[in-house]
């Protein structure tokens, strides 16, 4: 019967290369593609973050050089090279559009999303596998459109990642407010559909198509974020899809959404011939409001992901059940809740009412307590364990202090009044970079190495791993931890040269160790793409279970065919993590292996 | 698109002799049955209405604050036509659950129902275009006020909603032609759920925009 199955697989797998290998409707293959699409979106935003940088710390250099690389960014008039402040604009804007959506919500989600539930949850393909390969290629072209945005005559968008009108909403607001914007936004429409029909496939895939035996609460972690990370983007996307339509009809069919009446461009007021105003009581704080309510989920669709890799290679490597089960589901349920309703921490300085005010901080300082539960249960596991010091373990353990560190100024930046002081200033942009960005980043980092086996059959390097990890790390933390300090002397974001300030003078040095730090930050990325190639052709054959792991997606073959297993679908008998049983024979055993090997026989 | 695809069983991708993966067997008793979970493809569709509602959700919210503002207008009242169109689309959805039913109970004329279905969807959309237009004529323009835009936006959403319907429905009325859906079975449930849910979204927004 198996074997009759195995023949069915096999004959309904495609042979010709573009069916297999580019349209696929292969989970394994859509989820590789999507990886290795933000991977490569990432080098691009990751060049960007060092063009920032370098400004930063030297803006008064001569950037000639840099000016021949990038003639639409550098005025070279006269000998000397200087970065056009609008140019910063555009870099700081398209750094962090393309890092949250098209490389930290891509990567884990999309990327070993799709790699992984299937495998982990017992089945054959995503429940929907035209509508995966469709949003592969729905994906692309918003990638493509965010990627041609940079070469259109007025540059990309520059009105920030979270495209706040007017700028966003006159063409002519700064150069980047033109073409630029109209194609931020189609690239993000494209995104959107490519991650609603994810979600739709995800939920759908988990809550039908687990393997017999497999309850929800014997799912790993991992499918539990998964899951939620789903529900996340189904809910609060749509929020952002109306604000791009409102936004749409402000900018091309004159209507007032977002702008109000009083308002000028270049100083001079948006009248009509009448000399009425051309625009009436538009808002800009409505956009605020619908982007921040996607904008805060959207941030715990970075994160889950990661935490979801965390637990489960942390319990793996310190070979111990992981600690807290249920209450880490519990937390995450409650972290993916209270992401609704805490948008408001955004805005504190927008004027809204105290009270209201008080509300949104109670809710964000609570979000800590789930926090803690999962960083306690995390320690816990880990307690008088013996650790096996794999590259993956060492990422997951990176995020468990990035998490940590960034959480705690996080409780900072809850509460109104802090806030208002650190409001857009580099603490802000430290915090998110060190929770959120960070602790996402090491989290792919770590699912890389640790489910390398299941994308193409070997092992990364450990040795250049390790070299990647250590590099990243304290490069990592010397990058974004003195940003806390020059935030609280009044640093502010998103400013082309600080030093116009007499009272930012003195910072200057903080800010040159903080983009040597960046620069070595950067070059480390080089090792994991030379690891991650040579690895992926000649690294080590991994076999089934490399790890001595007990998901399901170590039950099958390094890289699993098509259909993930040859013969019938393994039936579940316990929970992920059941390490170090003392009556088993082995130190592991397997989710689908029967209740008699627990005990030993 | 969309809806096309969520019509597609996945059941066999679970390969020849492998039993569809239960409802989450194992679960404490709750699969098995023929709930939800045990159909993907209705699972898909809801949750795919649910991010439709948040769409609508997000507008709605946009709508109340924004009424508080100046430049709101507020003048424009129903036209005539527009209760018309309001009974094309109510009575779609009474030719579409004609059609259901008369699949499920083994009946003839299950075509002819559901062509009604489609003439009247089209009829609405030619409405909706005639109100526009008639309205532009009257001056009653886009920007001029922000009840105008959102009246203008929201329809027009709803009936780009309506032709990706009407794009499912030339699916569904050539499966029913060709004889593909099994009698006796609830063949036409997805699409009559998804039908009768931008009905209940048509009369949401005509609340909204007009009596609330």
């Amino acid at each position: 019967m198996a074997t009759h199955a195995a023949h069915a697989e096999h004959a309904h797998a495609p042979q010709a290369f573009i069916w297999k290998y580019v349209f696929s409707k292969d989970h394994k293959v859509i989820g590789i593609q999507y990886y290795v699409t933000a991977m490569l979106m990432a080098l691009v935003a990751g060049l960007l973050a060092m063009l920032i940088r370098v400004q930063l710390a030297w803006p008064e250099k001569d950037y000639t050089w840099l000016g021949k690389i990038f003639p639409m960014g550098y005025d070279v008039g006269g000998g000397f090279g200087v970065m056009r402040p609008e140019f910063y604009a555009m870099l700081f804007t398209m750094h962090g559009t393309i890092m949250v959506f098209f490389v930290l919500s891509t990567a884990p989600v999309s990327g070993f999303g799709n790699l992984l539930i299937p495998l982990q949850v017992g089945a054959r393909d995503m429940a929907f596998p035209f509508l995966n390969g469709l949003s592969y290629w729905t994906f692309l072209p918003g990638c493509l459109v965010i990627l041609a945005s940079f070469f259109v005559e007025s540059g990309a968008a520059a009105g920030g990642w979270t495209s706040y009108p007017p700028l966003s909403a006159l063409k002519g607001a700064v150069p980047g407010s033109g073409t630029g914007q109209t194609m931020w936004i189609i690239g993000m429409v494209f995104f959107i559909a490519s991650f609603t029909m994810g979600g739709l496939n995800f939920v759908t895939t988990i809550l039908n198509l687990r393997t017999k035996g497999l309850s929800m609460f014997r799912l790993p972690l991992t499918m539990w974020a998964m899951f939620l990370v789903a529900i996340l983007g189904l809910l609060a996307f749509p929020a952002l899809v109306a604000a791009c339509i409102m936004l749409v009809f402000d900018r091309h069919y004159g209507t007032s959404f977002f702008i109000p009446a009083q308002i000028a461009l270049n100083n001079v007021p948006l009248l009509t011939q009448a000399g009425t105003p051309l625009h009436q009581g538009g808002s800009p704080l409505l956009w605020q409001h619908l982007f921040w309510f996607l904008g805060h989920p959207e941030v715990y669709i970075l994160m889950l992901p990661a935490l979801g890799f965390t637990s489960d290679i942390l319990s793996t490597f310190s070979r111990r059940p992981i600690f807290g089960y249920k209450s880490m589901v519990l937390a995450m349920c409650g972290i993916g809740f209270l992401s609704f309703i805490v948008w408001g921490h955004h805005m504190f300085v927008s004027g809204m009412s105290p009270y209201l005010g008080m509300a949104f901080a109670v809710g964000t300082i609570l979000i800590a307590v789930p926090s803690a539960v999962k960083v306690f249960n995390w320690l816990a596991t880990l307690y008088r364990s013996r650790i096996r010091f794999t590259t993956p373990m060492l990422w997951a353990m990176g995020v468990i202090s990035l998490f940590i560190s960034g959480g705690l100024s996080g409780v900072w930046l809850a509460q109104a009044g802090p806030d208002i002081h650190l409001h857009d200033t580099m603490f802000v942009a430290a915090h998110f970079h060190l929770i959120m960005a960070g602790a996402a980043l090491f989290g792919v980092f770590g699912a890389t190495a640790y489910w390398f086996p299941k994308m193409f059959g070997r092992l990364m390097s450990e040795p250049l791993g390790k070299v990647h990890f250590w590099f990243t790390f304290i490069t990592y933390y010397g990058t974004f931890f003195p940003m806390h300090y020059i935030g609280i002397a009044g640093h502010m974001r998103r400013i082309y040269d600080p030093y116009q300030y007499e009272f930012l003078k003195p910072l200057q040095p903080i800010n040159e160790l903080i983009t040597m730090s960046a620069l070595i930050l950067g070059a480390s990325q080089i090792i994991f793409f030379v690891n991650f190639f040579w690895s992926a052709f000649k690294g080590k054959k991994a076999g089934e279970n490399p790890w001595e792991a007990n998901g399901l997606e170590w039950t099958t073959q390094s890289p699993p065919p098509h259909g993930n297993w040859p013969g019938e679908i393994p039936e579940v008998h316990r929970w992920p993590y059941e390490y170090s049983n003392p009556d088993a024979p082995r130190d592991h055993v397997m989710q689908h292996e029967p209740a008699g090997a627990a005990a030993g026989h | 698109m969309t809806a096309r695809t969520l019509e597609q069983s996945p059941v066999h991708h679970q390969g020849a002799d492998v039993p569809p993966a239960g409802p989450g067997a194992g679960d404490g008793g709750s699969g098995g049955g023929g709930g939800i979970l045990a159909d993907p493809a209705r699972l898909g569709l809801w949750l795919f209405l649910g991010t439709i509602t948040m769409l609508f959700i997000g507008f709605t919210s946009a709508y109340i604050a924004r009424r508080a503002s100046a430049g709101w207008g507020g003048e424009l009242t129903p036209p005539p036509l527009l209760w018309v169109n309001t009974l094309l689309l109510l009575a779609s959805s009474v030719t579409v659950e004609g059609a259901r039913r008369r699949l499920r109970r083994w009946q003839p004329g299950v075509a002819a129902w559901l062509g009604a279905t489609g003439a009247l969807g089209l009829l609405f959309v030619a409405g909706q275009v005639a109100v526009w237009r008639s309205l532009v004529a009257r001056g009653v323009l886009l920007a001029a006020s922000a009840h105008n835009s959102f009246f203008y936006l929201l329809t027009g959403l709803h009936v780009v909603h309506l032709l990706g319907a009407l794009v499912w429905f030339l699916v569904v009325l050539a499966k029913a032609r060709r004889l593909r859906y099994t009698p006796g079975q609830d063949g036409l449930g997805l699409f009559a759920t998804f039908w009768h849910f931008l009905g209940g979204l048509w009369v949401y927004l005509f609340l909204l925009l007009f009596v609330f």
